[in-house]
């Protein structure tokens, strides 16, 4: 009975103990800790994951969070003001920027390609003029043996069979380069369809949800053409076409392109840009951006400024891993001197 | 023995000393469990009414949210075709359509199927051993997550189809259901993943219902010289149909409710097409594409305004089920 309390009294005063010491560190840390709390687009998701696991292990006492619900709802979200920072592939408009009192800047992160991908049987290799891409895709150029894409594939036994075209059922950042792309290098793409992350196809094209769904449909169909974000085309090995660039140049999907093409494009001071055909490089290119307020209190200014400018910094060292492209160092400076300059 | 002076006052004075202490302590226990009585029944009144409020609340957030749509498309949003983000005009026709399409071909497929599961499984066709596990076996469908059902549906049971698609197209292609050229994706594509994830329901819930029917009804069926599948059809089905009716409307609720897998196969085409190997688009499946990137007021309010639709489309489905049910109840019982 004794020897049972003793040893009953002192398992506790143990276990109390080691509690303690191993709750403290904890306890502290959460006094500590300043959490910013981030949502938005979709594309850089996996990539603002790794940032936030590398970011954090250097920095204990801030924690970042990052849902990844779609460009629309991070912009809804920022202009509602429940969270720290946005994340958006399709920059913040003026008339959305004037609905926060708080002012809004935007802080680009990466960049990525999208790869057009297809279905030809017995056609390993295809180029694509600007012109013939963008018209497959707006519906006038219907067959494959068309004269204007044989012109680009000297010696291909292109088929005489009609173009389906496949793209995203959901709204996405991905479509909204796409287009942007494509309404850049074509009047009549531009006239037709447009720019959006969900806009109204003229062509009745297959839809898949998601990257996976788009490259599901073209694996599927025969004789079909869709686009898929470059890094997903490039993890599962699927066929991409060579597109003509503004140099007139044939070039196909790859980190070193599509870098080529973000390094020729010209920051202004907001970092909004909506280039659609660069001069250089993979033609289909865009950008995604972090929404980030003007005002902070003390404790999640200071880090916000840690994250921004690790991002910009140390980050960017990431990018390649993941397949994103990188902003262009000065670019990223300028975005640092923005913050400090600006974020009260 | 017995002394009869003797117990009697004992008894009465025992009782006369404990039947107020009795009383009083009744009273008093029966106060205290009154209340927790009373405190128990508002607490379940409360979370209850709680529960119901939740409808209401998201009844009145999707309302509030759709105005603008519903001021600036009125009614004409229900026959409306053109969904047009770029241009802001949005009609409701085509996914209107697709849903009640779809869940109608996986109502069709799904009800004759789930009902001879249920005979199979509720008669004494198969030994005790196999029947339980098939029964079982087809509940646990209903467990499968619908991304993974759709995720099947794309990469096996799409490419699996199309064989069957192209025949249809090609000996009945004279039907303009079948009159068009398939690419795989479809409403029928569509159908048949829903008629997969409502079959354990119905399954599940016939079963029951035929089990649930009083043994005397068979056995009078039998002795008045019924074969068996004369008392399948004559008597057992009969008796169960309201239990029946109600297990495929409450399928059909799911059905028009499903997302994730109606939308990897469906193809998602915002055009109508009265051909069933054409792809379509569903309520829930535009809504689960579109919210997350929408951002002008008038999107938001049109995709809330189709959640409205969704919403009353189900509530019909519902009231239709309950008054159903008590029409063939009050015939049987009259």
């Amino acid at each position: 009975m004794a020897f049972s309390t003793t040893a009953l009294r002192r398992t506790l005063t143990t276990s109390a103990l080691t509690a303690a010491i191993a709750v403290s560190p904890l306890l502290t840390a959460i006094a500590q800790a300043v959490t910013l709390n981030g949502a938005g687009a979709t594309f850089p998701a996996p990539l603002y994951e790794k940032y936030i696991s590398e970011f954090q292990k250097k920095n204990p006492d801030i924690k970042v969070n990052y849902q990844a619900i779609g460009s629309g709802g991070g912009i809804r979200q920022t202009i509602a003001g429940i969270i720290d920072f946005g994340g958006s592939d399709a920059a913040m408009t003026d008339s959305d920027i004037a609905k926060v009192s708080k002012g809004i800047l935007l802080v680009p992160t990466a960049g990525g390609a999208v790869a057009v991908v297809y279905n030809l049987p017995g056609v390993s290799s295809l180029k694509l003029s600007q012109k013939s891409l963008a018209e497959i895709f707006a519906g006038r150029l219907a067959k494959w043996n068309d004269p204007k894409i044989a012109a680009d594939n000297p010696g291909v036994n292109l088929p005489d069979q009609p173009i389906k075209t496949a793209v995203r059922a959901d709204g996405s950042g991905t479509t909204f380069i796409f287009t942007n792309a494509l309404s850049s290098m074509n009047s009549y793409f531009k006239g037709r369809v447009g720019v959006g992350t969900a806009p109204k196809w003229t062509t009745n094209p297959l839809k898949g949800r998601g990257n996976p769904g788009v490259a599901a449909q073209v694996k599927r169909t025969p004789y079909s053409i869709g686009y898929v974000e470059f890094a997903y085309a490039k993890k599962n090995g699927l066929q991409a076409a060579a597109i003509e660039n503004k140099k007139g140049e044939f070039v196909l999907p790859s980190l070193e392109t599509a870098n080529k093409a973000l390094s020729t494009v010209k920051f202004p001071d907001n970092f909004r840009v909506f280039e659609g055909n660069p001069s250089d490089g993979y033609p289909i290119v865009g950008l995604t951006w972090l929404l980030v307020y003007k005002q902070y209190d003390a404790d999640k200014k200071a880090a916000m400024k840690k994250w921004i400018n690790w991002v910009l910094t140390d980050g960017q060292e990431l990018n390649d891993d993941l397949d994103y492209t990188r902003i262009p160092a000065d670019t990223a400076q300028k975005a640092i001197a923005a913050f400090d300059a600006e974020v009260k | 023995m017995i002394d009869p002076s003797q117990p009697v006052p004992n008894i009465v004075a025992s009782t006369a000393m404990t039947l107020p202490d009795l009383r009083e302590g009744e009273g008093l226990e029966s106060q205290t469990f009154f209340s927790w009585d009373q405190a128990f029944r508002w607490l379940v009144l409360g979370i209850s009414l709680a529960t119901a409020g939740v409808l209401f609340w998201l009844g009145g957030v999707i309302f509030q949210q759709a105005l603008p749509a519903i001021r600036q498309f009125g009614w004409a949003f229900l026959w409306n075709q053109d969904w047009d983000v770029g241009n802001l005009t949005f009609g409701a026709l085509p996914y209107l359509y697709g849903t009640l399409v779809s869940s109608g071909i996986a109502l069709l497929i799904a009800l004759p199927v789930g009902l001879a599961v249920a005979l199979i499984t509720s008669e004494n066709f198969l030994p005790g051993w196999v029947r339980s596990p098939l029964a079982f076996v087809v509940e646990l469908i209903a467990a499968i997550p619908s991304v993974v059902v759709g995720l099947w549906g794309i990469l096996v049971m799409v490419p699996w189809l199309q064989p069957l698609q192209l025949g249809l197209h090609a000996h009945l292609g004279g039907l303009p259901i079948f009159g068009t050229e398939p690419f795989g994706s479809s409403m029928l594509a569509a159908g048949i993943i829903l008629a997969i994830m409502i079959l354990p329901a119905i399954a599940a819930i016939s079963r029951e219902v035929l089990i649930a029917i009083p043994p005397d009804l068979r056995s009078a069926s039998m002795s008045l010289g019924a074969t068996r599948w004369e008392t399948i059809f004559r008597v057992l089905l009969p008796a169960g149909t309201s239990g029946i009716i109600g297990a495929a409307m409450l399928a059909l609720g799911r059905a028009l409710g499903e997302t994730m897998a109606v939308t990897m196969v469906i193809g998602n085409s915002d055009l109508l097409s009265v051909s069933i190997l054409d792809p379509g688009n569903t309520i829930p499946a535009i809504l689960a594409n579109q919210f997350p990137e929408a951002l002008d007021d008038i999107h938001i309010g049109a995709l809330m305004y189709l959640g409205l639709i969704l919403f009353a489309l189900t509530f019909a489905v519902n009231v239709a089920a309950v008054l159903m049910i008590r029409v063939l109840g009050f015939k049987r019982d009259g």
